[in-house]
């Protein structure tokens, strides 16, 4: 656990700061890992496509929203729902070794993967021992 | 996207006993009758069902599956979806956060008596996977003429 660093804590709470209606918010689930070279952060849309998603860095803060949209029929009555809402948002709060200018977004099939490179400079190098 | 689906229409429901259980607002009222195929809350993939006159939709939030791998039958009204999403293995990378499913599933949907089985349509767009299956004809509702 001691190599857990805070580097996506959720940030929850900054749903309604702009003063929209309250509406039904599902919380993507998550995947995130480190490696050598920076983040990589991948999620569950299902339903979103590339035009309804929205990507949005703010000082530290990663704000990833979209919307699902799905072909109903007019007149289709729900007969049952495990899935009430179809907003998406989840907001990470990025550590400063993290180049927020070069984050890589990827959508497929209702995943979408960031990509957050570590500053060139501060990758970790290898010391050695003479 | 389900504006429709607040207004729940509590008869809807008695044919569909086995998704009882997952219902809001049921949980805290005493027991209810589970659905003897009925899953808990959270099992992969989530699922929306929709009817119209002549058809029901079958809706599977599934991000990220390979439809090549995905299996599909219909006997008589039993829906089955299976399928895998393996999250491709990151070597020398640390994880903090694993929330999305990884693994097999299978889903079993009970439809009402009357769908087709012969008339299935499937189809896998945006991480969302819709199955359409229409009705018998015989079953859907007719206007009676008054003489």
């Amino acid at each position: 656990m001691d190599r857990t660093k805070e580097v996506a804590t959720r940030a929850d709470g900054a749903l309604q700061r702009e003063g929209r209606a309250p509406q039904i918010v599902l919380r993507p689930p998550t995947d995130i890992f480190e490696d050598a070279e920076g983040i990589t952060l991948q999620m569950d849309v299902p339903g979103a496509a590339r035009e309804r998603l929205k990507l949005q860095v703010n000082r530290n803060q990663l704000d990833v929203e979209a919307d699902a949209r799905i072909d109903m029929p007019q007149d289709m009555e729900a007969v049952y729902a495990d899935v009430r809402a179809t907003h998406y948002q989840r907001t990470f709060a990025l550590s400063s070794e993290l180049d927020a200018e070069r984050i890589e977004a990827a959508l497929k099939d209702g995943v979408l993967t960031l990509r957050i490179p570590k500053r060139a400079e501060l990758r970790p190098r290898k010391i050695e021992v003479r | 996207m389900f504006p429709s689906l607040t207004g729940f229409d509590g008869s809807l429901f008695d044919q569909f006993r086995r998704l009882q259980e997952e219902i809001d607002g049921l949980f805290d009222q005493g027991p209810s009758t589970a659905g003897i195929r009925s899953v808990a809350r959270g099992t992969f993939p989530p699922i929306n069902v929709g009817a119209t006159a002549d058809k029901l939709e079958v809706y599977l939030f599934a991000a990220g599956l390979d439809p090549k791998k995905l299996e599909i039958s219909l006997q008589q009204n039993l829906l089955t979806v299976a399928g895998q999403r393996q999250a491709p293995p990151s070597e020398a990378a640390i994880y903090y956060r694993r929330e999305r499913f990884n693994g097999e599933f299978r889903r079993v949907i009970t439809l009402p008596d009357d769908v087709d089985p012969d008339r299935v349509e499937a189809r896998y767009r945006d991480g969302v996977l819709h199955i359409s299956v229409s009705r018998k004809e015989s079953a859907k509702p007719r206007t009676i003429p008054l003489n």
